[in-house]
């Protein structure tokens, strides 16, 4: 089956001081383009690493990634990242710091003049035309965020990465944030792997869940996917019970069944034929 | 602060009064504290430090005289400063009476060779003063050229700053004074020129500064460099930025705060180096200043050592403070404290 993204039996092993230390074992993941997808598990697990090895920060020690059918083993902006804590330049404005990323991706094939447009066009998407020339550090957490999207949206990615974007902002900063992104989302269908801790967040911007077991050799443990219209509204799906199943379903794999990643759970499956919900799936068991 | 010091008339009737009537304007007592705290208590602190320094010295008795006081040292201060406008009345009027005497010869036969001879007159503290920060500049100017460049190299190649880190370790303790035989033979035997640009005397200085400012600047460009963000690293990364624009865009600002860090201990151990290289190898500055009083044995001799003792410390400090101000012009971060 050919696949936008196909991250193919990967495995890594770190050495550490107390030996080699397995910490992906066998994860598989094929993902269409225009696809979102979260990434949920407990802390440790691996999440960040498998971000990484799909960015070619990391090389995995088994298995591969490929992007529509070309292995990738080195970082690019083809597949850019948002980091948790924005990393932006602190000695550059918002402007230069998109505008960075836009002279390095489009050196020869824009114009300086259509470089300027692009990097202004990238900050209107993220509602930040008004702070071009403050530096990271006299703007807000979110407003930082913003320009760290600002940046990887200007590289025309064809995977978006994003490592906990929102996890260092206050809730009410995260909620805007969120909605921020669902809409630009709905413009530019980008194909998205999002890290998160926040099950809510997760089931609100995903078409798919792909919740981890725990390490070490951790893999992937459920997939569920999330059939809810778009666009999504959080207040009128706060009371869709078909939100909150998904929601619970997310909350049981955490703190139920994150041992037992294979098994199958017969009373869920059960349970899910019950409510008539579609989408609770096992993943490569 | 420092001109009314120079005066030395802090306590001058008109001046205190003037200065206590501003004070009496101002109701706040919030601005006079401020005042206090910047203004009045380091003054008293110098004032005190005199005080004990003069009633000190009178009592330590060595065999060119009494130690002297501020008041001594002031004098000879004075002294220094109207020997060097002398000689440099000297040096216009020999050069006024070569001129004379060159016209002269042209006048009575054009064709005449003149004679155009440099003044040789001795060289004055002032004049010394300059030899020294010139040695220091360019001694300096040379090892951070050579330390930053190698600093980053280090730093961003593990590889590399394993393999060079045990020889900047021994060579680091090492005091420059050691190296000054060796750069002095060095110097005589490679650099043998008819005309040559810089006196020998000058280079051996010169490369003395450079040598004990190379390790700090290294070491702390390369913990400056290999300090820098893992996330930022990584953002250089996905962005497939060539060297050239990782280390200006990325590696250069981050580590700026680290690296002038090791230049300005560069440059201060390179001033406090020079002047005992200058003394031991007899080379021209402040160093053979003090040294040649030091043999001249006059009973002004300790007040002008003295004299000199002080200008080398408050060269050294303006020499931080220019640092402190590159850093500051230089700096991204505008807000931050330096000091
Ligand atoms: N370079 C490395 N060397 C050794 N061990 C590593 C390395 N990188 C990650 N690990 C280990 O791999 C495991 C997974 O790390 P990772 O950062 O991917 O977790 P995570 O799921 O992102 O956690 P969190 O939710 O806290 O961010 C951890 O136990 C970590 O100690
Ligand atoms: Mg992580």
């Amino acid at each position: 089956m050919s696949s936008y993204l196909n991250i193919d039996h990967v495995s890594i092993t770190f050495p550490t001081d107390n030996g080699p230390l397995n910490v992906l074992d066998n994860v598989n993941l094929k993902m269409k383009q225009g696809e979102f997808v979260s990434l949920i598990g407990h802390s440790g697990c691996g999440k960040s690493t498998v971000l990484n090895i799909v960015a070619g920060l990391l090389q995995a020690t088994k298995g591969g990634v490929l992007l529509e059918n070309r292995e990738v083993n080195e970082p690019g902006p083809d597949r850019a990242v948002i980091f948790q804590n924005h990393s932006l330049m602190p000695w550059l404005s918002v402007y230069d710091n998109v505008r960075l990323a836009v002279d390095q991706v489009f050196k020869r094939s824009k114009s300086r003049q259509e470089r300027h447009e692009w990097t202004l066009h990238n900050l209107e998407l993220v509602h930040m035309t008004h702070a071009l020339d403050r530096k990271p550090d006299e703007i807000s957490g979110g407003m930082k965020q913003r320009v760290g999207i600002a940046r990887a949206l200007a590289m025309e990615p064809k995977v978006l990465l994003m490592d906990e974007p929102f996890g260092a902002l206050d809730s009410l900063t995260r909620t805007h944030m969120q909605d921020s992104l669902m809409e630009i989302q709905s413009d530019l269908n980008n194909t998205v792997i999002m890290i998160t801790h926040d099950v809510d967040e997760a089931v609100l911007l995903s078409d798919r869940i792909v919740m981890m077991s725990n390490g070490p050799s951790a893999t992937v443990g459920e997939i569920l996917d999330i059939e809810l219209e778009r666009p999504r509204d959080r207040l009128s799906l706060a009371e869709d019970p078909k939100f909150n199943h998904y929601r619970a379903e997310v909350v049981k794999f955490l703190h139920e069944r994150h041992n037992q990643p294979v098994r199958v759970d017969s009373d869920s499956a059960k349970e899910l034929d019950e409510e008539n919900v579609p989408g609770l799936r096992l993943a490569a068991g | 602060m420092s001109l009314l010091l120079a005066n030395n008339r802090t306590f001058g009737n008109t001046r205190l009064d003037q200065f206590l009537s501003y004070l009496a304007s101002e109701n706040t007592g919030k601005k006079f504290s401020k005042i206090a705290l910047s203004l009045i208590v380091p003054l008293m602190a110098l004032v005190i430090f005199l005080g004990l320094w003069s009633v000190g010295a009178k009592n330590v008795q060595t065999s060119l005289g009494v130690l002297p006081g501020p008041a001594q040292v002031w004098e000879q201060s004075v002294v220094l400063y109207q020997e060097h406008i002398a000689e440099q009345e000297k040096e216009s009027k020999f050069y006024e009476r070569q001129e004379k005497r060159n016209a002269k010869k042209l006048e009575k036969n054009p064709d005449a060779k003149v004679k155009i001879r440099n003044y040789t007159g001795p060289a004055t503290f002032f004049d010394q003063i300059l030899t020294s920060l010139y040695t220091v500049g360019i001694g300096f100017l040379i090892g951070s050229i050579i330390a930053i460049p190698i600093g980053i190299m280090l730093g961003m190649n593990s590889v590399l700053y394993k393999a060079f880190n045990p020889i900047i370790q021994i060579f680091k303790p090492v005091s420059p004074l050691a190296w000054l035989p060796i750069v002095t033979m060095v110097v005589s035997a490679l650099y043998v020129s008819d005309d040559p640009m810089f006196s020998k005397s000058f280079l051996t200085s010169a490369i003395t500064v450079t040598l004990c400012s190379l390790w700090p600047t290294i070491i702390n460009t390369t913990v400056g460099v290999s300090g820098v963000s893992k996330d930022l690293m990584n953002v250089s990364r996905v962005l497939r930025l060539n060297w050239v624009t990782k280390t200006i865009k990325i590696v250069l600002p981050s580590s700026l705060p680290m690296i002038f860090t090791g230049l300005r201990l560069s440059l201060g151990i390179g001033w406090m180096v020079l002047i005992a290289a200058e003394m031991l190898a007899q080379n021209p500055g402040l160093g053979k200043f003090v040294w040649d009083e030091f043999q001249n044995g006059s009973s002004n001799s300790l007040a002008r050592i003295m004299v000199a003792v002080v200008a080398i410390g408050l060269i050294g400090f303006m020499l931080d403070r220019i640092m402190l101000m590159l850093q500051k012009w230089l700096s991204w971060d505008k807000h931050a404290v330096l000091r």
